[in-house]
């Protein structure tokens, strides 16, 4: 995964969980962050999907652990795309 | 409105959006809390994504906390409004979207929304969370699927006979729903008609009749407009066009609809919120009543002190075209009462040639109730325009091509409406008519005549200049005013006037239709208006006070007046009459409230120069008294005044009791 997609949804996720970016890491998970509860999983995926200009598919959605497994995933269908 | 053009007031660095969000923390952190704001409505500008809006919004609710609870809107210059949504489908994700575009318009949103397919239990139970809430608005955002299932699945199934009973079946039900929801409540209600499906069960063949599978739903939504109709502040909002406009296809999103009940695709949710905001700016009173117009390359291609008569372009055939469209949209916001005016920086004679006489014009000088054709600064164009037709600034909307003025209008000017236009003339029609500010939810008289009665009070200005007195230009102006209780005929342009009027408002309190019905039927209330004419024309209905008898005493609830006719003494003809039936029914003093807020200033004298007593002053405002025995309180001999009960009237020249 490379530092700019990373960053770029990291602060997608500081945005939608309103917290400071620089306190959020790849491990950051919704053990981690208070309010990561489903709807706010379903906002950061609609946010995903329109900053990134991505499809999520349910089984994606599931694979969404932590923020470094949606800057993989994110990477992934962008490169699918191409 | 994104705006990717250079501005004048801030750097590039700057303008990136998470350098703009480090400085809304700053400012914040810093007490600039008004900075703070004109930064938000920038980035939202700039890059209105779900992401800004969750920051946004999570920035406005930090700011509110910083403040006096329920001070911080109206020291923030934000209007506050209730939006209850029921809803068959999840809308949470649209909320922020909602709440940030409401903020750009200068609406503070509280938004309550409803447990999945409760909406009958919601509006059936006069003590459900939904009443509860007390909302100004109600969305009704139910799906064909939940709100008619078997016009939706299984069509092909049903009987001829008894889909169209189905079809009966869903519109009693809304009936019965909206008349229940109106006894329970006088909030605005919302209701979206039905979409129809975008593959029908048997294909084209459902076309081939009126009562195949999108015919009845075609019906059922003629049948809630017509419900809709019925009731005062229930409006339809036509969904199936909606999805249509943006095309069905894109619209949906199987997936999200499977797995999260949530049908509309990611990149559509903004589109929601907005066709909602069409609605909420109107009902906040946050509409614009005049659009100031630049010339060159937004009314029409090129410039014309360069290019001339024969080098611009406007007309029937491209590139004129795009600019005639825009004419059409000028034109069609003119007949709903909202005045258009120029300013543009050009030769006063050439742009007026052009206005005149080009003939690939639409609109004409005459259209235009304001011209500021110089070499000024726009900010202070814009000032005079408002001075000139006696309204707030906030009330005006300005178009212009040039991103420069745009963004120095913004920075003097922050209260005026800047409409982004786009690079392309060829949707500028279009920037103009999605425009919410100019969403009107009823159309009066008045506001058709509008155009008309500015002319009108050209008239009146140029004849003043000429009288030593105001008493002979009073007297000269033969005024006429007519004072009835409100009817059903007058009912919107009451409700209107309490929600529109700011300068000239004793008490700033907004009542919507419903709520203005309610009271009428009340004995001890009274709600008056009053329409005036002149020698020079027609005023319309220009002010409303309503009053509540309470023991010996009668209260003014509102008192109000278009700032159109303020200062020719029918604000005393107005008040006299308060008094005086308010003393036929017994009372022995009026009482008022004076609530001052940022713009009822031209009112704040009102009570003591018409000679009521101070009583007593909180943190709200002052309230005044007079005693109706000792009152002096007459109407001017110069009005004629005519006082209608209900149908009958009885005509009466104030001067003759004097």
């Amino acid at each position: 995964m490379t530092a700019s997609t990373f960053e770029q949804v990291r602060n997608v996720a500081s945005d939608i969980f309103g917290i400071p970016a620089d306190k959020i890491t790849a491990e950051s998970s919704p053990e981690t962050i208070e309010n990561w509860d489903s709807m706010q999983h379903l906002n950061l995926v609609l946010a995903i999907e329109e900053k990134f200009g991505v499809q999520l598919d349910p089984e994606d959605i599931e694979e969404m652990k932590n923020i470094g497994a949606v800057a993989a995933l994110v990477e992934k269908l962008q490169s699918a795309a191409r | 409105m994104p705006d990717s053009n250079s501005t004048p007031d801030s750097t590039s660095a700057e303008r990136n959006p998470s350098n703009l969000r480090a400085k809304v923390d700053k400012l914040i952190a810093e007490g600039a809390f008004d900075l703070a704001l004109r930064r938000l409505a920038e980035l939202w500008r700039r890059d209105p994504a779900s992401t800004t809006a969750s920051f946004l919004i999570s920035r406005i609710d930090d700011l509110r906390g910083k403040d006096l609870r329920d001070k911080t809107s109206d020291k923030l210059g934000l209007t506050t409004f209730k939006l209850a949504i029921l809803r068959s489908f999840t809308v949470e994700p649209i909320v922020p979207l909602l709440r940030a575009e409401a903020f750009a318009y200068g609406i503070d949103l509280e938004v309550h929304v409803g447990d999945f397919n409760t909406y009958v239990q919601d509006m059936l139970d006069s003590q459900s969370s939904l009443y509860r809430f007390a909302p100004n608005a109600v969305v009704l955002a139910v799906r064909t699927d939940q709100a008619a299932p078997e016009l939706w699945r299984d069509f092909a199934d049903l009987a001829p006979e008894a889909a169209e009973q189905a079809a009966e079946r869903v519109v009693r039900g809304y009936e019965q729903w909206i008349g229940a929801f109106r006894k329970y409540s006088q909030a605005a209600l919302i209701v979206h008609s039905l979409e129809r499906p975008s593959s029908p069960s048997l294909g084209v063949l459902d076309d081939q009749s009126e009562a195949g599978q999108s015919g009845l739903i075609r019906q059922v939504n003629r049948e809630l407009r017509r419900i809709a109709a019925g009731f005062h502040g229930v409006y339809s909002l036509d969904y199936d066009a909606l999805v249509a406009r943006h095309g069905s296809e894109r619209w949906h999103d199987e997936r999200k609809w499977l797995t999260a009940r949530l049908p509309i695709a990611a990149g559509y949710l903004f589109q929601m919120a907005r066709e909602w905001m069409r609605f909420i700016v109107p009902l906040g009173g946050r509409t614009a009543k005049v659009l100031v117009v630049d010339l060159d390359n937004t009314l029409w291609g090129g410039v014309i002190g360069e290019d001339g008569m024969a080098g611009i372009k406007v007309g029937a055939e491209y590139p004129g075209a795009a600019y005639q469209a825009l004419h059409r949209a000028l034109l069609d916001l003119s007949r709903k009462g909202i005045l258009l005016a120029v300013c543009s920086k050009n030769n006063l004679d050439d742009a007026m040639e052009a206005l005149e006489n080009h003939p690939g014009m639409l609109v004409r000088a005459k259209h235009f109730a304001a011209l500021r054709i110089n070499w000024r600064d726009k900010a202070q164009n814009l000032r005079e325009i408002a001075q000139e037709l006696n309204i707030g600034i906030d009330a005006l909307a300005f178009l212009d091509d040039n991103p420069f003025e745009r963004e120095q209008v913004r920075a003097a000017l922050p209260e005026v409406t800047v409409i982004d236009l786009p690079k392309n003339p060829l949707e500028y029609a279009s920037a103009v008519r999605n425009c919410a500010a100019f969403e009107r939810l009823t159309l009066s008289t008045e506001d058709q005549q509008r155009t008309e009665m500015y002319a009108a009070q050209k008239q009146r200005a140029g004849a003043e200049q000429n009288f030593q007195s105001k008493e002979d230009f009073f007297r000269f102006l033969e005024q006429e005013a007519e004072l009835e209780p409100v009817s059903d005929l007058t009912l919107a342009r009451v409700a209107q006037l309490t929600q529109k009027t700011n300068q000239f408002n004793l008490t700033t309190r907004r009542y919507t239709e419903p709520q203005i019905a309610q009271m009428a039927k009340k004995p001890d209330w009274h709600i008056s208006s009053i329409k005036v004419r002149d020698r020079f024309g027609d005023h319309g209905l220009v002010g409303v006070a309503i009053t509540h008898d309470d023991g010996e005493q009668c209260e003014v609830d509102t008192f109000l007046l278009s700032c159109r006719v303020i200062g020719r003494t029918v604000e005393t003809a107005l008040l006299a009459h308060l008094a005086e039936s308010a003393a036929q029914r017994g009372r022995k003093r009026l009482v008022g409230w004076f609530l001052p807020t940022k713009k009822n200033a031209p009112a704040r004298d009102f009570y003591m120069e018409h000679g009521f007593e101070w009583q007593v002053a909180n943190c709200e405002g002052s309230l005044w008294t007079l005693d109706l025995e000792s009152s002096t309180l007459r109407c001017p001999d110069w009005i004629k005044l005519k006082v209608s009960v209900g149908s009958s009237a009885t005509e009466t020249t104030a001067g003759g009791r004097n």
